[in-house]
C-alpha cells in the first residue's frame, strides 16, 4: 500500500506536483496516467524518496520510503531503463543490486530467465535496445521478490509481444496480492492492465477511480441524428421532442444533432410522431483515449503545432492558461467529439468520494452536466 | 536498512565489473613505472650536469618517483569515473533507491575504491622506486635508509589520497566530465605551473598535490626545491585536509539535492 497525502514538489519556481493525495492499494494493477511533465516521474521519485517533497508526504506501508529495513526487498522499482553502467553486463549489474539486500546470486539468474535476458546475461547493457533495457529493469525490480513494484513507463520501446508479456506480468504480479503502480502516457494500454487509475495533469490529481468506472463515466455512448438540412425547423422541432422525451441535445457544428439518454428506437420513435425525416441516425461511442485526452487537455505542457513551415514556428498555446474556446477541434482526427462530452471528475476532491461510480452514461440524466464544453473546465482546474 | 557489510560488497562487485576500473589503474601503475624509470636513468646520465646545491640535495628515491606527476592523472580518471558514471548512466538512482541511506552509499563506494586505489599506488609506488634504484646506479639508496621507507609507503598513500579526492569533487560536480575538466588540467598544469612562480608559490605549496607530494622526498627540499614550512607529515596532513573537506563537501551535495 503506497499513500501520498497532499505530496507538493517545486523545482524553483515550477510546482512540478502539487497536493497529489492518493493511495495504491495490494491485489490491483494501478495506473498512473498523465502527459509528459504532468509529473508522474517525480512523483515516483518521492516514493522512492530520490526526491525530497516540498510538502506533504508518502509512505509505503505506512513507513516513509528512507525507514523502512531492507528496502530493496520490499520496495522493487523501475525508474528508467536506460540507468545502467553500460560497460556492466546485465548479470553483474544484477548481482551488484542483489548483494546489497543479502539476496543470492541465483535469484540473479532467476529474475533473468523470468525477463527472457538469459541468452545476453553476459553481454554489457550498453548494446542493449530499448526493450531489452526495460527487461533489465523489470529484472531489477523483482530482484527482491518485493511487495510493493513501481515501473515508470515499462512498456517503453517494448515490441508487441512484451507489452504482452508487460501486461500479463503486471496482472499476475497483483493477482499475488502485490501492490503494483505503472505509469504510462497511453490510456489504451492502461485500459487493458490497470484494475485502477489515478490520472494527473500538471502535477494536480484530475482522477482517481476504477477503470470500470473510468469508462462508464468518460466513455458515453451518444446517438447521432441528422435531419434533412435544407429544413431547419425540422431539426428544431425535432430537438424539442427529443429534450422533452429526456434526452440530451446539442448540436453539432455541421448540423447534426448529438442525442445522448435516448435509446436509438426511441428517437426513431420520437421522430416518427414529429413528423420529422431523418437522414442519420447512428449510434457511436466515445472511446477511452478520447476520455482521456479531454481530460488532460488542459493539463498538455509540450503541444506541438502546426507546422506553418515559412519562418519561424509558432507560439505554441501556453497550456492551460486560461481556456481556449472550442479547443475540441485541436485533434483533427476527432474533430467534433471533444466537445460535448461528461466533464471529467473533478480534481481536488477526497479520494475517498471519488470511487463512487458515476451513473451509466446512457441512463437518463447521466450525462447532463456535459452541457459547458469539457476542455475549460478541465483547464481551469488545473492551475 | 541495508548493511555495511553488504553494500560494499556491491560496490565491490560494481568496481571490479566495469573495465575503466582495470585499464585507469594499469595505467596508473604503467605510465607511473615508466616514466620514473626513464627519468631515473635520465638523472644517472646527467648526473655530472646538474648544478652543485642540485648534487648536494639528490634523493634518488624522489626521483624514481618522478612519474606519478603523470601517473597520478589515470589515479583522477579513476576516482571521477567510480563516482561519475553513476550519475552519467542514471545509476545512482537504482543504487539510492535500494540503499537509502546515502552516507553508507556514499562512504561504502568510496571505501572500496580507495582500498582499491591504495593497492595498486602501493605496488606502483615499490615498483617504481625499485626500478628507479636500479636505474640510478651508483647514486641509489635502499628501503634500509633512512626515512626511504616513509617516502615509499607515502607514495602509495598519495596515490590512494589523490583518487579519494578525485571522487568526492566529483561527487559534489556530479559529473564525470566536469570534474575530470577541472582536474586534470589543475593538476597537470596549473599545479605544476603555479609552484614554479616565484609569488604564486606560497600558495601553490599548500595545494593537495604539492603538499602531499612532500611524503615522497626524503632529503628536505630536494633537488634544490624550495623550503616548505611544513615537513613530510605535516604536508600530507594537508592534503588529508583537502580531501576531508572534498569528501565532506560531496556527502553535502549529495545528502540534500534530489538523485
Amino acid at each position: 500500500m503506497i499513500e501520498a497525502v497532499g505530496l507538493t514538489k517545486r523545482y524553483g519556481a515550477k510546482t512540478a506536483v502539487y497536493n497529489l493525495s492518493f493511495q495504491v492499494r495490494p491485489g490491483l494493477v494501478t495506473g498512473f496516467l498523465g502527459p509528459n511533465g504532468a509529473g508522474k516521474s517525480t512523483t515516483m521519485r518521492m516514493i522512492l524518496g530520490l526526491d525530497q517533497p516540498s510538502g506533504g508526504h508518502v509512505t509505503i506501508g505506512g513507513r516513509p520510503f528512507k525507514q523502512l529495513p531492507n528496502a530493496p526487498r520490499q520496495v522493487g522499482a523501475l525508474l528508467d531503463a536506460k540507468a545502467v553502467h553500460g560497460g556492466r553486463s546485465a548479470r553483474n549489474h544484477l548481482l551488484s543490486l542483489a548483494q546489497l539486500s543479502g539476496i543470492p546470486a541465483r535469484r540473479v539468474d532467476e529474475v533473468l530467465g523470468v525477463v527472457g535476458l538469459q541468452e545476453v546475461a553476459k553481454k554489457r547493457s550498453k548494446g542493449f535496445s530499448l526493450g531489452m533495457g526495460q527487461r533489465l529493469g523489470i529484472a531489477a525490480a523483482l530482484l527482491g521478490d518485493p511487495q510493493v513494484l513501481l515501473f515508470d513507463e515499462p512498456v517503453n520501446g517494448l515490441d508487441p509481444e512484451g507489452i504482452l508479456w508487460v501486461r500479463n506480468l503486471m496482472k499476475q504480479l497483483a493477482a499475488e496480492g502485490r501492490t503494483v503502480f505503472v505509469s504510462s502516457h497511453l490510456m489504451s494500454e492502461m485500459a487493458l492492465t490497470a484494475d485502477h487509475l489515478i490520472v494527473i495533469g500538471r502535477g494536480q490529481l484530475l482522477s482517481d477511480m476504477s477503470v470500470k468506472d473510468f469508462i462508464s463515466a468518460n466513455s458515453a455512448d451518444f446517438a447521432r441524428v441528422r435531419t434533412p438540412q435544407t429544413e431547419a425547423e425540422q431539426r428544431e422541432k425535432l430537438s424539442a421532442a427529443l429534450t422533452e422525451a429526456g434526452g440530451q441535445v446539442m448540436p453539432e457544428p455541421d448540423g447534426a444533432l448529438r442525442v445522448t439518454g435516448l435509446p436509438l428506437p426511441r428517437i426513431s420513435d420520437l421522430a416518427h410522431e414529429a413528423d420529422v425525416r431523418l437522414w442519420e441516425l447512428s449510434p457511436h461511442q466515445a472511446s477511452l483515449e478520447e476520455a482521456y485526452m479531454r481530460m488532460t487537455q488542459g493539463a498538455v505542457d509540450y503541444r506541438s503545432t502546426a507546422d506553418q513551415k515559412a519562418g519561424l514556428m509558432q507560439q505554441p498555446p501556453m497550456g492551460a492558461m486560461g481556456p481556449v474556446p472550442g479547443h475540441g477541434q485541436q485533434i483533427p482526427e476527432v474533430p467534433q467529439q471533444g466537445f460535448y462530452a461528461p466533464p471529467p471528475p473533478q480534481p481536488g476532491q477526497h479520494p475517498d468520494a471519488q470511487g463512487t461510480p458515476a451513473p451509466p452514461a446512457a441512463a437518463p440524466g447521466g450525462p447532463a452536466p456535459a452541457a459547458p464544453p469539457a476542455g475549460p473546465t478541465t483547464s481551469e482546474d488545473a492551475r | 536498512m541495508a548493511s555495511v557489510p553488504a553494500v560494499l560488497q556491491s560496490e565491490w562487485t560494481k568496481v571490479r565489473t566495469v573495465s575503466s576500473t582495470v585499464w585507469t589503474l594499469v595505467s596508473a601503475l604503467v605510465v607511473t613505472v615508466a616514466m620514473s624509470a626513464g627519468i631515473s636513468a635520465l638523472m644517472k646520465a646527467t648526473f655530472d650536469e646538474l648544478s652543485e646545491l642540485e648534487q648536494a640535495t639528490f634523493d634518488p628515491t624522489f626521483v624514481s618517483f618522478s612519474g606519478m606527476i603523470l601517473g597520478q592523472l589515470a589515479m583522477v580518471v579513476f576516482g571521477v569515473l567510480v563516482v561519475g558514471t553513476e550519475y552519467s548512466s542514471g545509476m545512482i538512482r537504482t543504487s539510492l533507491a535500494a540503499v537509502p541511506q546515502r552516507a553508507t552509499f556514499l562512504f561504502s563506494k568510496m571505501a572500496v575504491a580507495t582500498a582499491l586505489a591504495l593497492a595498486v599506488g602501493m605496488v606502483t609506488s615499490f615498483l617504481a622506486f625499485f626500478a628507479g634504484q636500479a636505474l640510478l646506479g651508483e647514486h641509489r639508496t635502499t628501503l634500509g635508509a633512512d626515512n626511504v621507507l616513509r617516502a615509499v609507503i607515502g607514495g602509495g598513500l598519495y596515490m590512494g589520497l589523490i583518487a579519494l579526492f578525485s571522487m568526492g569533487v566529483a561527487t559534489m560536480l556530479r559529473s564525470s566530465i566536469l570534474s575530470l575538466g577541472i582536474l586534470v588540467p589543475f593538476f597537470f598544469l596549473v599545479s605544476q605551473i603555479l609552484i614554479s612562480v616565484p609569488k604564486a608559490k606560497t600558495v601553490a605549496q599548500y595545494f593537495p598535490d604539492q603538499a602531499g607530494s612532500k611524503i615522497m622526498q626524503v632529503v628536505p627540499d630536494a633537488l634544490g626545491s624550495d623550503v616548505a614550512p611544513y615537513g613530510p607529515w605535516g604536508g600530507l596532513g594537508i592534503m588529508c585536509a583537502w580531501v576531508a573537506a572534498a569528501l565532506l563537501g560531496g556527502y553535502l551535495v549529495l545528502k540534500k539535492r534530489d538523485a
